[in-house]
């Protein structure tokens, strides 16, 4: 492997601070930090409410990425660790975030981060990550009351796209547009396995398959997919879509074609709904203590 | 008469030509074989492939191939091969082959490069049950060699080093994809290799015994498919299945092709 050799199949880094807010008028100051199998995130929840996250690659060391992502943000918005009340940690390695004063299950977090993202009228969430796939559902306050997930098998997973991504050397950003260029719409690649799809996915291309029909036949199978697991547990209104693949519209589309339902689109990066969920937590905490400690004194 | 069975695999191509094949009492066995390397994405097309590979086995015995009157085609391309007179699946075909070299046999277990499955055969070599891996990679050859090429391992090298090694770690991820992660993350942690290809393996085998035992595991049990060239799997099988014995054919990625040449002389010899 070359060192130059590009990863297409990664998502871009992002670090975001709400500009028009200073993290020094808030009062309660919480993050959230979600280290998932692919990649971290690192939220920081000013009393309640989103004011910067930063979305980074996972490395072979969960304290160490968990420290890098929440670095990023800290670095960005000229605070440090020690301003922070409550850090809760959250994802794949939540039990190795060092600094987290609390662990909750991602799926608690990405109910929690759903329902702010995309308002209390969510009911059914579809969390598509690097190496699991998660149907949830929740209540109005971003509650979980169901949930199924499959994290036993690559197929409907983040992990199947990239492993496309790479087949065609195509940027995974740019996948979800590109299955929309195609003369007509192809049927799904037959194959459940992720390896088998691959072998066929070049033999697709060696029958003369344009790249971008690869991938819209691809997009189909990953939504029939993770519909399938959706159908089982049920769909009710609002439908929210967090995770990396929900930056793919080429599975969106599909999906929703298939749900014949729309989806709850947001203005923010879906990939950190886990965190923001985290934060947001760690804020009700941070709020129940003081409660409590009021009417102890 | 001679008779000729070509086995469609996902990665080759393997053809068997028999001569003189009595099917009833010891038979004299007289054949040619030839195998073709079908990588995918390889160079030749499903029906390309087979045509070189049946178009050098003739060769190679000094067979016209007019000659051939009937030609039974197995495999997981067994549709592809245009100038076959017939087709049967890859359970017939192995029990088939599987008996005519151990008659004593009961329990065929068959891992290929895509496939792993357990079948049932009758002392005729009928197929009477199978289990098979269907839709998932995991519990076949390609499993091993994917996670071979994590640790810069030729299959060959990584079955003999599972054999240095006497630990037990069991692996977490059933899916190959996860499996390879996890390799990755082992190779990180600095587990030895030898420990790692054991790891691999052991998993392969007790998810191919997993297959058996849903036809049942009946005595005596024999393994066919190129994963037979694989001295840990062989190892890590054996282990699994809990059997005394083992039987292993020699050239085992050969045993489709011999049961659909074997097919087709007793059509032949019915006709």
């Amino acid at each position: 492997m070359s060192a130059e050799k590009k990863e297409y199949w990664r998502w871009e880094e992002s670090c975001w601070i709400d500009p028009d807010r200073n993290w020094r008028d808030a009062r309660i100051v919480t993050a959230g930090i979600d280290v998932g199998s692919v990649s971290s995130q690192a939220v920081i929840v000013c009393d309640g409410e989103l004011y910067g996250f930063n979305s980074m690659r996972t490395g072979n060391n969960s304290p160490d990425s968990a420290t890098n992502a929440l670095k990023g943000v800290l670095d960005k918005s000229g605070m440090k660790q020690a301003d922070i009340h409550f850090v809760v940690g959250t994802g794949y390695g939540r039990v190795n975030v060092p600094f987290a004063n609390k662990a909750i299950t991602e799926i608690a977090c990405h109910a929690r981060g759903a329902n702010y993202m995309g308002g209390n009228t969510v009911r059914t969430i579809l969390d598509m990550g690097g190496q699991d796939c998660k149907a949830i559902h929740c209540d109005e306050k971003g509650k979980v009351t169901n949930f199924l997930m499959n994290d036993k098998c690559a197929a409907g997973t983040g992990r199947g796209m990239e492993v496309i991504s790479d087949l065609m050397q195509i940027p995974i950003a740019e996948l979800g547009m590109r299955s929309f260029d195609v003369d007509e719409e192809p049927a799904a690649v037959s194959s459940v396995c992720v390896v088998f799809a691959k072998s066929e996915a070049l033999g697709l291309l060696k029958a003369g398959w344009t790249k971008n029909k690869v991938i819209a036949a691809y997009c189909q199978a990953m939504a029939e997919r993770v519909v399938s697991l959706l159908e089982r547990i049920g769909v009710e209104k609002e439908f929210f879509i967090t995770g990396g693949i929900a930056k793919n519209p080429g599975v969106v589309k599909r999906i929703e074609r298939l749900l014949k339902i729309e989806a709850v689109k947001t203005k923010y990066d879906s990939q950190i709904a886990g965190a923001l969920g985290a934060g947001l937590f760690g804020y009700t905490l941070v709020m129940k203590q003081g409660a409590a400690a009021k009417q102890a004194a | 008469m001679i008779t000729a069975g070509i086995d469609m695999g996902s990665r080759s191509v393997k053809v068997v030509l028999l001569e003189d094949i009595t099917v009833e009492g010891a038979p004299q066995l007289k054949y040619s074989i030839r195998k073709t390397h079908l990588m995918l994405p390889g160079e030749l097309d499903a029906d390309q492939a087979a045509e070189q590979a049946f178009g050098d086995a003739c060769r190679d015995a000094g067979v016209d191939r007019t000659a051939i009157k009937h030609i039974v085609a197995t495999g997981a391309g067994r549709k592809q091969v245009p100038f076959s007179t017939d087709n049967v699946t890859e359970m017939s075909a192995g029990a088939r082959g599987a008996v005519y070299m151990f008659p004593t046999v009961k329990t065929v277990v068959d891992v290929g490069a895509e496939e792993g499955r357990g079948i049932k055969t009758t002392a005729e070599g009928k197929a009477s049950d199978y289990a098979g891996n269907e839709k998932c990679a995991a519990g076949a050859g390609s499993f091993a060699e994917s996670m071979a090429r994590a640790l810069q391992l030729s299959l060959k090298d990584f079955g003999e080093y599972s054999l240095r090694s006497d630990k037990s770690i069991p692996m977490n991820a059933q899916c190959t994809v996860f499996a390879e992660s996890e390799v990755v993350s082992m190779i990180h942690a600095n587990t030895a290799k030898e420990d790692i290809a054991k790891a691999v393996l052991d998993a392969v085998a007790s998810r191919v015994c997993a297959m058996v035992r849903r036809v049942g595991i009946e005595n005596d049990v024999a393994l066919i498919g190129g994963m037979v060239h694989n001295a840990g799997f062989v190892a890590a099988l054996k282990k699994s299945l809990d059997v005394d014995n083992l039987l292993l054919p020699e050239m085992p990625e050969f045993i489709g092709a011999l049961g659909a040449a074997l097919i087709a002389a007793e059509s032949g010899a019915a006709s």
